[in-house]
């Protein structure tokens, strides 16, 4: 999960790391109370999860109350490359002398962590590390060692940070180390660290990504979520227990096993060029039970979305056997009927794996008009996508 | 022969007394794995018997291992103790522990793997996240089901569980040596390249299939090393083209940062070096069909 920057700020504050003094607001009335108690000149930053917030306008600075309540007016409601600002953070200013780059981040390839820290801040670090590689010092950090005093002496110097900031950038290294193991980030950003023209050394931005998987040590971090920005089928999905993502297309998929349904996407994407561009509608994996009652939840969140006009159930049976799957589809459509929902687009079932003669079987004996059998994958994408394709 | 599981490994389950570890033991016998005891240390001393099989469950993995010469672990224990689970195992000295649980901290995870490389690697720890390793008719290691595909000469690693079995079933009748699922998490124990080298040294493997998903650039980095040390035919399946950026697919590690993991790049780095990679699993299973028929 992706924090915005006041979350990331107020983590940060929590950590004892500098921060600027700041609050979040909604209204712009709100905004009016924070720039009364912070005094003086602030700046309004929208709050989204999208880089290049400055350029669109996302960020003004403001003299006093009555012009952080007219900057919040402007940027509240304002859309930044399809992201709605339905928030902004204001802090006190500071005069930035220098600005640099710090971060913690979790190394994929090295199975580890690392610490990428540069004299070169307020940019893309990407780019910085493309252009002067030279000036981006990368250090490996054990997991289980972290970082001390000592092994924050060694990021200061690799990256070439000033020797009379040593003193306080060592003791920010630190802390926020500290916070991205107690808070089990997998990025902590901070760019710019920013030297101010009196020689204070502050973390100006926070970017910070939490382990969802995590979640049980952290019962705080659900408040974390952003509710207005959450698909309304995404959050149905979670509260059933279903790994939904919603996408743009008009076959909906229903498969077993993260990779299968990653794989179901791009079968009918491809097939779905053939058929006016149909693409799949979303991403759901129901796992290996593959119930009917797991199977009437996942069908109900999917059938939810207007945009399906056709829906593709791919299950390959292994720890499950088919015909428990195929039970399972016919009750899920009985259950459906039950709780009073509509079902009336088709539905095209793959099924193969364990006992997928019965399974087939039991789909035919129940001769459901809406259910039609393909025994392949790549055909019965095919056939969905023609589906879509007609009921478009 | 196959890798790293065989007829002759003895395997103690961790977590064995909880329902997934119950479930897939009875599974794993049924398989003829040779089960030889589990571990719970609030159970330790007792017997259980699963389908007529007297299990004994010992207080931790060092003891199963003195008291049954167990040399593989399956851990089912949930998240919030897989760690443990892990650590417990590495000081054993168990030279396999296979960790099918999934949803663990990555923190945790990177923190056992260090654990695991500051005690000389001792243990090739498979997952976390995974479906374990399967050496048809030999051996079962996860919940991998066992009834698939019989004993043949492709080798199989994967990041995912389903597209494992499909391809398993794709290519039943010319069989497989061993199915390693590596699993789908950011942090796994086991790589793609690990996967390679052990079947590129396998004397009863001819060639592999590797299967990968989008997120990270562990299939990249398998292309660099299948250039230089696979001469064995490669067949590669990446999942996930048409994911959008930055949102996370199924598989915690499954997600496309910015212009980082994409299944195009994967796909792009594997057929420079010669693999071919299918753009559905069907086609992936007919390109190997092809492959061992020699045409």
């Amino acid at each position: 999960m992706d924090l915005y920057e006041y979350q990331g700020r107020e983590l940060f504050e929590r950590h004892g790391l500098p921060v600027l003094a700041g609050g979040v607001a909604t209204t712009p009335e709100e905004a009016r109370a924070i720039a009364d108690r912070l005094g003086g000149r602030v700046v309004v930053k929208a709050q989204v999860k999208v880089g290049g917030r400055g350029k669109a306008g996302g960020v003004k600075l403001a003299e006093g109350p009555d012009e952080a309540v007219a900057r919040a007016t402007d940027i509240l409601g304002m859309d930044i490359k399809g992201h709605t600002v339905n928030k902004v953070m204001l802090t006190v200013t500071a005069d930035i002398a220098e600005e640099y780059y710090f971060s913690y981040l979790l190394d994929r390839a090295n199975r580890t962590f690392l610490c990428i820290a540069s004299v070169a801040g307020g940019m893309d670090i990407e780019q910085v590390a493309a252009e002067t590689p030279e000036r981006v010092a990368k250090v490996a950090i054990d997991a289980n060692a972290g970082v001390d005093e000592a092994k924050a002496l060694q990021i200061v110097e690799a990256a070439g940070f000033p020797a009379e900031l040593t003193d306080q950038i060592v003791p920010i290294a630190v802390r926020l180390w500290q916070a991205f193991v107690a808070e089990d980030a997998t990025l902590v950003e901070v760019n710019p660290l920013a030297r101010t023209t009196d020689g204070t050394v502050l973390c100006l931005d926070a970017k910070v990504t939490l382990d969802e998987n995590a979640g049980f040590r952290h019962p705080d971090h659900e408040a974390l979520v952003d509710q207005a920005a959450v698909d309304p089928l995404e959050q149905r999905a979670k509260e059933k227990d279903l790994n939904y993502v919603k996408l743009d297309g008009e076959v909906g998929i229903i498969g077993n096993g993260a990779g299968l349904v990653m794989s179901t996407l791009d079968v009918v994407a491809y097939a779905g060029e053939a058929h006016g561009g149909v693409k799949p509608a979303n991403f759901l994996d129901i796992g290996g039970g593959a119930s009917a009652a797991v199977m009437a939840n996942g069908l109900e969140i999917v059938l939810s979305d207007p945009a399906v006009r056709s829906v593709f159930v791919n299950v390959f049976g292994g720890i499950t056997a088919c015909d428990e799957v195929a039970n399972g589809i016919i009750q899920a459509l009985a259950l459906l009927a039950e709780r009073g929902e509509t079902v009336d687009k088709p539905l095209v079932v793959r099924l193969d794996g364990n006992n997928a003669e019965a399974g087939r079987a039991i789909l035919d004996g129940a001769a459901n008009p809406l259910v039609q059998r393909v025994d392949t994958m790549d055909g019965a994408a095919q056939r969905a996508a023609e589906l879509a394709a007609a009921g478009v | 022969m196959a890798i790293w599981l065989t007829k002759e490994s003895k395997v103690v389950v961790q977590g064995m007394t909880g329902s997934e570890g119950m479930k897939h033991t009875k599974r794993m016998l049924a398989a003829g794995t040779n089960v030889v005891g589990g571990v719970n240390p609030r159970k330790a001393g007792q017997t259980v018997t699963v389908d007529g099989a007297e299990l004994p469950v010992f207080g931790n993995v060092a003891e199963a291992m003195t008291g049954t010469g167990a040399d593989v672990s399956v851990i089912f224990v949930p998240p919030q103790f897989t760690r443990g689970a892990v650590v417990e195992a590495i000081d054993a000295g168990i030279p396999l522990a296979v960790v099918i649980t999934e949803g663990v901290p990555v923190h945790d995870t990177a923190a056992f793997w260090a654990y695991n490389l500051a005690q000389g690697e001792r243990t090739r720890i498979v997952g976390p996240n995974c479906p374990g390793i399967a050496s048809p008719g030999a051996s079962n290691a996860g919940i991998i089901p066992a009834d698939i595909t019989g004993t043949g000469r492709i080798g199989l690693v994967s990041k995912s569980g389903t597209l494992t079995y499909q391809m398993m079933y794709e290519l039943r009748d010319i069989g497989f040596s061993t199915c390693v699922g590596i699993g789908g998490d950011p942090i796994i124990g086991t790589t793609h390249i690990d996967a390679l080298a052990a079947f590129q040294a396998d004397p009863e493997t001819d060639a592999i299939v590797m299967i990968g998903e989008i997120g990270g650039d562990a299939e990249e980095r398998a292309a660099e090393f299948i250039k230089a040390n696979v001469t064995k035919p490669v067949v590669g399946y990446i999942a996930g083209f048409t994911a959008p950026p930055g949102k996370t697919m199924g598989h915690a590690g499954a997600i496309i940062s910015g212009s980082a993991g994409t299944a195009d790049a994967k796909k792009a780095a594997l057929e420079a070096v010669g693999v071919k990679v299918g753009k559905t699993p069907s086609e992936t299973a007919r390109l190997m069909r092809e492959l061992m028929s020699g045409s």
